[in-house]
């Protein structure tokens, strides 16, 4: 059911992509990233240097079904990486949200702006080091002073 | 005293402050071009769903859907829960089709404990799948013979829907938000008697089925509205990653059940339904025969149910049954066990994918060997179908907006996860 898994150097991500989709992997279908900052990661091949995150896309074919998965380290202080925007437009929203809840910046993105928080929000939730907290909500504190 | 009447330079000095009033004042021709919101809470837009439109007279431009008030935290949220409670996580997020979350989050984990189902509980979950696919289908319908002015369509479709979930609530003890599937199985067995309820309901449903036809399919002002409206091409859809409904209403034949099979879908017959034009009309089709089809495979299900254990026999994933914590220790430890600490799931990372009644819903997991997932991301498919949204808009009339955001038939808690 997971399909073939490849990992990928930063500097190759929009190439590799390209690439798949001259073989005919014409569908992205998912695109996230996840925060190792406390993970352990044994399935990691030698090469593979280890980052802070890991932007992870899952690409489709068609004719014959097919799933690749491609992983890229992205480092912590440099969240930078490629936008496969030009090779799949419907990574639009998937990259959007992987800037706005974990931080990485999308080179090449036409509109990389916050999707699911508020425009002003600080900080990026679903990182590792963001912690649970709670949003101050109207009404809510009304018992506490009465 | 009589009152003067008072001067047209008064007036417009009162509305200095407001640009717009201003605009309105030189006439509609020299500034006709304008952005207006649709929603966040227009009854139309299923949820709370923004979307601006550049709109020319009637005439939309441009758009964009705006999404993010409805945040919920899905994803942080299970990563402070053990895997068992997770499913109860995860069905909040689609809540016309609750049953099709849990499997996807099922399959993920199932995938990463290398566990192996037994036939019943597969089928089981088959059966429940395609119910939900039924249900979340006759609601669509229901909620778009609503936005076309069709209240009688709205009444028939949340009264038929209402008999799966009676269904529902005799097998899951709930209606919605089940938490029926687990990891290695379903909760509990079916309910002595339960093909003829399923029976019962397929049949109404078929039959019900040529109401809807007779109510909405032959009828002229209903064609009038989405024949011909909201036109996506195949290659734009696979480009945005739509998929679903609007992917097979513009032809090609993409279903996760048949192309990359789960569960036991390479052993019924079914057929994937596809349209040709890819407008309002043919989405509506496409999933009026779905119900068809999904009834289709719940007879076969009936026929073919196989017998035997509803969960894997394995004690570091399934609790014991209640009798034996009684008489057996090794049995009270494993019940302890896993409901103190859950199931240890080995390192490692998955993507499990379904086709849910809105399209590839996944599953991306990554365990590091505790009890809790490391991280969870759900692929929702209305989050990526609205992507196509802004395609099927251009140019289009703001009457049309009302059918077309319909047809993308977006839910809303699985948008803003």
């Amino acid at each position: 059911m997971s399909g073939v898994v490849r990992h990928v150097a930063r500097e190759d991500w929009l190439e590799t992509a390209e690439g798949l989709r001259a073989d005919g992997f014409v569908m992205l279908a998912d695109l996230t990233c996840v925060d190792y900052l406390e993970g352990v990661r044994e399935d990691l091949p030698e090469e593979v240097v280890r980052e802070r995150f890991e932007v992870v896309a899952v690409l489709r074919r068609m004719d014959p079904p097919a799933m690749v998965r491609l992983r890229a380290q992205v480092p912590d202080d440099d969240p930078v990486i490629d936008s496969l925007w030009s090779v799949y437009p419907g990574v639009e929203a998937f990259e959007r949200e992987v800037f706005d809840l974990f931080g990485i910046h999308f080179r090449g993105h036409p509109d990389l702006s916050r999707i699911l928080m508020p425009e002003d929000w600080e900080g990026h939730p679903l990182r590792k080091d963001y912690g649970v907290g709670r949003v101050a909500v109207q009404f809510k504190e009304v018992r506490r002073h009465r | 005293m009589p009152r003067r009447p008072r001067s047209s330079s008064e007036s417009r000095a009162r509305c200095s402050g407001f640009p717009r009033a201003r605009s309105i004042s030189r006439g509609f021709e020299a500034d006709d071009r304008m952005i207006i919101n649709m929603g966040p809470q227009h009854p139309s837009t299923h949820g709370v769903l923004r979307i601006m439109l550049e709109i020319e007279g009637e005439t939309v431009l441009r758009s964009k859907p705006v999404i993010g008030y409805l945040h919920t935290g899905m994803e942080k949220t299970a990563e402070t829960l053990t895997y068992l409670q997770g499913t109860t996580n995860v069905t909040r997020m689609d809540y016309l089709s609750p049953l099709n979350n849990e499997l996807v989050y099922c399959l993920a984990v199932e995938d990463l404990l290398g566990l192996e189902l037994p036939e019943r509980a597969i089928w089981i979950r088959m059966l429940m799948s395609e119910l939900n696919r039924i249900a979340s289908h006759v609601m669509w319908m229901a909620t778009n013979g609503m936005d076309l002015g069709s209240t009688s369509m709205m009444i028939f479709g949340f009264r038929d829907r209402e008999m799966v979930l009676a269904f529902f609530e005799k097998v899951t003890g709930l209606r919605m938000n089940n938490n029926y599937m687990r990891p290695g199985g379903v909760a509990a067995d079916l309910p002595d008697g339960w093909e003829d309820d399923v029976s019962a309901i397929v049949d109404t449903i078929e039959r019900r089925v040529e109401e809807y036809h007779e109510l909405l399919t032959g009828q002229p002002i209903f064609r009038k509205r989405v024949v011909g409206v909201g036109i996506i091409k195949p290659e734009e859809a696979i480009a945005l990653s739509a998929t679903g409904p609007i992917l097979r209403s513009t032809g090609v034949a993409w279903d996760l059940r048949r192309s990359m099979p789960y569960l036991a879908y390479d052993q019924v017959d079914f057929d994937v339904v596809v349209g040709t034009v890819g407008d309002t009309w043919d989405r509506y089709m496409v999933r009026i025969n779905e119900i068809l089809q999904s009834i289709r495979i719940v007879r076969q299900v009936v026929e073919r149910m196989p017998s035997g254990p509803y969960r894997a026999q394995d004690p570091k994933v399934t609790p014991p049954p209640r009798a034996r914590i009684d008489e057996s220790m090794e049995a009270l430890i494993h019940h302890f066990k896993l409901y103190t600490e859950g199931i240890r799931v080995p390192a490692g990372e998955t993507y499990a994918a379904i086709e849910s009644p809105r399209g590839e819903i996944g599953c991306y997991l990554v365990s590091d060997g505790s009890a809790r997932p490391y991280r969870m991301h759900i692929r929702g498919p209305s989050f990526a179908n609205l992507q196509s949204l802004p395609v099927m808009l251009r140019g289009a009339l703001i009457a049309d907006a009302i059918a077309i955001t319909s047809s993308v038939d977006p839910v809303m808690g699985e948008v803003d996860r």
